[in-house]
C-alpha cells in the first residue's frame, strides 16, 4: 500500500521520509514505539510524538540509556525506533546497541539522520563518516541506507519487519527524489539503475543521484557506465556486484562515508574473495571534513559527478 | 525467626555451596560478588518473584536483570535450583558449548530475562522493560540487581532519572552494596557519598536493609510490595563481598578468582 498521498518536494531529505513513515506505522503497529534523544525536531519525530504519545519516549540527552530502553522494550515483543544522529548512534551508544541488541538480536531499529556530509555546516563533530563501517562489523546487524524519500519509506517499512537489529541512515540535507511510490525495494537487495560495459559505478545513499549525472555526462564521452544502487550494505547484494563484476571488471565505489569500512571495503572484500576485478574507492579519503555547506563539501571531498566522471575516465583510459 | 525464613536460609546456603562448587570447577568465575548477593537472589527467586521454571517466558512474569552480569554463579544456582534447567548443567560453567556463558546469555538459558555483562546497561533496559510492562498493563514488575561499584556508569543515573519521569513503580532496583570493587573500596576507587541520598534526589523510594539477614530483605520487599505510589523503587543491600567464607570476606582479591582444591574444601567446610 502506498501511503504517501502527498508527493514529496523534488528533493527531499531522507529523515523526512522517516517522520512520514513513521506516524503511518504508528497506526498500523500498535507495538511501534519511538525513543527520542532531544533531537525530536530535528529527525522528524513529531508527528508521532504528537499522534502516540503513549508510545513516545524522550530519554533526554542519554543515548546510552536510550540503547537500553529500546533494548528492554523488544526484550517485551515492543519494536522500537530510537531516533538520533548518526555520530551519536554509531559512536555514543555503540558497546549498548553492540552487547544488549546485536549479541541477543533484538528487534530494535537504529533510525539515524546527518550521515555523512549532510550535516554540512555544523562540522565534524556531527558528520558521521564512520557509522556504516562500524555497524556492519557487528553480527546480527543490518546496515541500510535509503537513496531517495520513496526508498525510505520502503526499507523503513521492511526493516519494521525484520526479526533482528537495523542500523538505517537518513539525510538532513534535501537530495532528489529518484524512485516513485510504486517501484518496489527490498533489504538486501540492490538495484541496477543502468545497464553498461566499461565499469561499473555502486553507490549508497545519497550518492546516486550524483553516480547517475555521472553516468549521463560520461555516455557523451563514449564511457558506457552500468549504475547500482545497492541501498543495503549489509547484508550486501553479492549477486549483482559480482554479475556486474564479471562484465565491466572495474567498480567504483561511491558513498558519503569514510573509504575505510563502508561500501568500498565491501566491494573490495567480494572483489578479492572472487580473485577478480578492480575496485576504486571514491569516499572521504581517511580524513575528517570541515563545516560547509552539503555540496560545496561533496564538490571539495570529491564526491560530486564530476569526481566520479574523473575517476571513471582515469581507469578507462577513455 | 518464622519458619519461612529458616527455609530460606538453608536454601541461601545451599545456594552459596552450587556458586563455589561450579566456580571451583570451571577454575574461573566471580565468587565474591555472587556470594554478596546470594541472600538477595535467594529472596527474589524462592519468595517474592511470580516465576514458573516449567514456563519460563509466561507474560506475567516477574522479570530479573542482573546488571552486574558476571556475579552470574549466583543466577545460576538460583534457576537450576528451581528447576529451570538440571543442576548438572552448572557443572559446565564457562565451558565450550555449555549455556552458563562466563555471563549470562538470555538465548541460551531458559530463565534469563536479559543479556547482561558489561556493567551499567540493566537499568535502562529495565526501564524499557517496565515501559513496555506498563503499556501492556501486565501487572508484572522488573527487578534489576546491581553492583555498588557499577553505579559509577553514568548510564545508571540516565536511567534513574528517565524511571522516575516515567513514574515506573514496576521497576525495583537492588544495589548489593559490598563496598568493594574490582580495584579496591568503592570509597577510594569512586566515592559516592550516599546512595540513599542519590536515589532519593533521583525521585525514588529507598529502603535501606541488611543484605545478610533473610528477614530484613523480605520486610524491604514487603513495604515495596504494599506500597502505593508513583514512584519507582530502590533496595539498598548492605552486604560483604564473599560473605559467609571467612578468607574471602571482605577481600577484593575475590573479585573474580577461583578456588584451588585447598581453598575449595575450606569454604565447602565453611558453608555446611
Amino acid at each position: 500500500m502506498n501511503t504517501i498521498t502527498v508527493a514529496p518536494p523534488k528533493k527531499t531529505a531522507t529523515r523526512e521520509a522517516f517522520g512520514d513513515t513513521l506516524s503511518f506505522l504508528g497506526k498500523e503497529t500498535d507495538n511501534l514505539f519511538v525513543i527520542d534523544c532531544d533531537i525530536g525536531k530535528s529527525t522528524k519525530t513529531g508527528k508521532f510524538s504528537t499522534s502516540f504519545p503513549e508510545r513516545y519516549i524522550n530519554v533526554g540527552i542519554a543515548e546510552q540509556n536510550a540503547a537500553g530502553i529500546a533494548a528492554g522494550l523488544a526484550a517485551q515483543g515492543k519494536i522500537p525506533v530510537i531516533s538520533t544522529y548518526a555520530v551519536f548512534g554509531s559512536m555514543r551508544m555503540l558497546e549498548q546497541i553492540r552487547t544488549s541488541v546485536c549479541y541477543p538480536n533484538l528487534h530494535v531499529i537504529l533510525a539515524c539522520s546527518n550521515a555523512g556530509l549532510t550535516s554540512g555546516s555544523d562540522g565534524v563533530t556531527h558528520q558521521a563518516i564512520e557509522d556504516m563501517g562500524i555497524y556492519r562489523t557487528i553480527p546480527n546487524m543490518t546496515v541500510i541506507m535509503p537513496s531517495d524519500y520513496y526508498s525510505a519509506v520502503a526499507l523503513i517499512k521492511k526493516a519494521i519487519h525484520l526479526p533482528g537489529p537495523v542500523y538505517i541512515r537518513l539525510t538532513r540535507d534535501p537530495i532528489p527524489v529518484i524512485y516513485n511510490g510504486q517501484d518496489h525495494f527490498d533489504i538486501g537487495l540492490g538495484k541496477q539503475i543502468k545497464e553498461g560495459s566499461d565499469l561499473t559505478i555502486v553507490t549508497i545513499g545519497d550518492m546516486l543521484s550524483h553516480a547517475l549525472q555521472a553516468a549521463k555526462i560520461l555516455s557523451e564521452c563514449n564511457i558506457d557506465a552500468e549504475v547500482i544502487d545497492i541501498q543495503t550494505l549489509k547484508p550486501l547484494d553479492s549477486a549483482l556486484i559480482l554479475s556486474s563484476l564479471k562484465k565491466t571488471k572495474k567498480i567504483i565505489t561511491v558513498e558519503d562515508h569514510n573509504i575505510i569500512g563502508g561500501l568500498g571495503s565491501a566491494v573490495c572484500e567480494l572483489s578479492a574473495n572472487l580473485g577478480l576485478g578492480q575496485v576504486f574507492r571514491l569516499g572521504l579519503q581517511d580524513t575528517f571534513a570541515e563545516s560547509g555547506p552539503y555540496d560545496k563539501l561533496l564538490q571539495k571531498y570529491e564526491l560530486d559527478s564530476s569526481a566520479i566522471v574523473k575517476k571513471a575516465k582515469e581507469i578507462t583510459g577513455k | 525467626m518464622n519458619k519461612g525464613t529458616a527455609i530460606l536460609e538453608q536454601t541461601a546456603k545451599e545456594l552459596r555451596r552450587q556458586i563455589i562448587t561450579m566456580i571451583y570447577q570451571a577454575q574461573s568465575g566471580h565468587p565474591g560478588g555472587s556470594l554478596s548477593s546470594s541472600d538477595l537472589v535467594t529472596c527474589l527467586y524462592f519468595n517474592e518473584m511470580n516465576i514458573d521454571p516449567r514456563d519460563p517466558q509466561k507474560k506475567e512474569r516477574d522479570r530479573f536483570i542482573l546488571s552486574k552480569g558476571h556475579c552470574c554463579p549466583v543466577l545460576y544456582a538460583a534457576l537450576a535450583m528451581k528447576g529451570f534447567f538440571p543442576l548438572k548443567t552448572l557443572s559446565t560453567l564457562r565451558n565450550l558449548e555449555s549455556i552458563l556463558q562466563g555471563h549470562p546469555d538470555m538465548r541460551k538459558v531458559p530463565g534469563i530475562d536479559m543479556t547482561t555483562g558489561s556493567l551499567g546497561q540493566g537499568l535502562s533496559i529495565g526501564t524499557g522493560m517496565a515501559l513496555g510492562l506498563k503499556y501492556d498493563k501486565n501487572p508484572a514488575r522488573v527487578f534489576v540487581l546491581i553492583g555498588d561499584g557499577e553505579t559509577d556508569e553514568g548510564q545508571i543515573w540516565e536511567a534513574a532519572a528517565t524511571a522516575s519521569k516515567y513514574k515506573l513503580n514496576n521497576l525495583i532496583a537492588m544495589i548489593d552494596a559490598n563496598g568493594l570493587q574490582n580495584d579496591g573500596p568503592c570509597e577510594q576507587v569512586m566515592p559516592k557519598h550516599s546512595h540513599e541520598e542519590k536515589w532519593k534526589a533521583f525521585g525514588w523510594r529507598v529502603i535501606t536493609v541488611d543484605g545478610h539477614s533473610i528477614s530484613d530483605i523480605l520486610r524491604g520487599l514487603q513495604v515495596i510490595r504494599n506500597s502505593s505510589g508513583s514512584k519507582p523503587a530502590c533496595i539498598v543491600a548492605r552486604t560483604v563481598k564473599g560473605k559467609y567464607i571467612s578468607f574471602m570476606e571482605n577481600n577484593p582479591q575475590w573479585h573474580g578468582k577461583a578456588p584451588n582444591e585447598e581453598e575449595y574444601q575450606a569454604a565447602m567446610e565453611e558453608l555446611k
